[in-house]
């Protein structure tokens, strides 16, 4: 089992390098803020999943509850984005 | 002559035990309630928690997140290790987690030190309020799952699990999963959400 062709590896690889884009990259003053906050949440249910589907190996769990759980980061990022833009702007 | 072929599904798991897919299930959608919670007390005054976001280590958080998920894939090599009966390498993979628990630990003790010196508290405004409670708890599932992950070690050092014997390990790893998937989602909740 070499470690660097797991593809929990891999996974981990890409986990690390979004988490640096949305970290010090999305969060700078580079872009408007919903770009950057729709940004960060849509990238944070992605990470999610695949914490759900690789590390905690869902991809291969009965079809309904991977359903279940694949929903929760979607959902939790959709209530999120629905009460970021339904807040008026700051004073 | 007609060959019959058969079809090699893999047949479809959850690892560990049910019980703790339930506990899982139920602890996702109470943070996901306490989620929703914090977004109304923002939307009620976004100008408050925007200062007050900004008095957070961004730097400390990120640096949090890729120590969680460092920890995640530690545990991970060594369910993958156990299932193929490298029993051997599953202690090393083990102690990753420990270690990487038991700094993710330290670093948030900085930040509240940090925060308590420049005399923020629970009580100075809802923000601060959400924030201790947020990460407050989620600290207690990382100190309960560092504790978890050190029983592993301890007894994987000792020879305890196999290939054939992987239930606790598995029930222990996806809770860890868990605690690291919660972060993903509270780091850029209270450091990372920009107001309009």
């Amino acid at each position: 089992m070499s470690v660097l062709r797991e593809r929990v590896t891999r996974v981990w690889l890409g986990l690390m390098v979004l988490t640096c884009v949305t970290t010090w990259g999305l969060s700078k003053d580079l872009f408007s803020p919903a770009v950057a906050v729709v940004g960060i949440f849509v990238i944070a249910a992605v990470k999610v999943r695949y914490v759900m589907l690789d590390f905690m190996e869902l991809r291969d769990a009965p079809k309904r509850v991977r359903v279940a759980f694949e929903a929760w980061p979607f959902g939790v990022a959709a209530m999120i984005l629905g009460f970021w833009f339904a807040t008026g702007p700051i004073l | 002559m007609r060959v019959a072929t058969v079809d090699r599904v893999k047949p479809r798991r959850l690892p560990g035990v049910d019980g703790v897919w339930v506990a899982i299930g139920a602890d996702s959608v109470i943070f996901a309630i306490l989620f929703g919670s914090f977004m109304q007390a923002r939307q009620q005054d976004p100008t408050v928690f925007e200062a007050s976001r900004h008095t957070l280590n961004m730097n400390l958080g990120g640096i949090d997140t890729l120590i969680l998920l460092t920890s995640s894939w530690s545990v991970a090599l060594a369910i993958q290790a156990l299932k193929r009966g490298l029993v051997d390498r599953v202690p090393r993979y083990l102690l990753g987690g420990v270690l990487t628990g038991l700094m993710f630990m330290v670093s948030k003790s900085i930040e509240y030190f940090q925060k308590f010196a420049a005399g923020i508290r629970p009580a100075t405004n809802d923000f601060y309020m959400w924030y201790f409670t947020l990460t407050g708890i989620h600290l207690l599932h990382v100190v309960f799952g560092t504790s978890l992950l050190t029983y592993l070690w301890i007894n994987s050092r000792r020879g305890a699990y196999s290939s054939s014997n992987r239930v606790v390990p598995e029930c222990v790893a996806s809770y860890w999963h868990l605690v690291d998937l919660l972060w993903v989602v509270i780091f850029p909740l209270l450091y990372l959400q920009k107001a309009i």
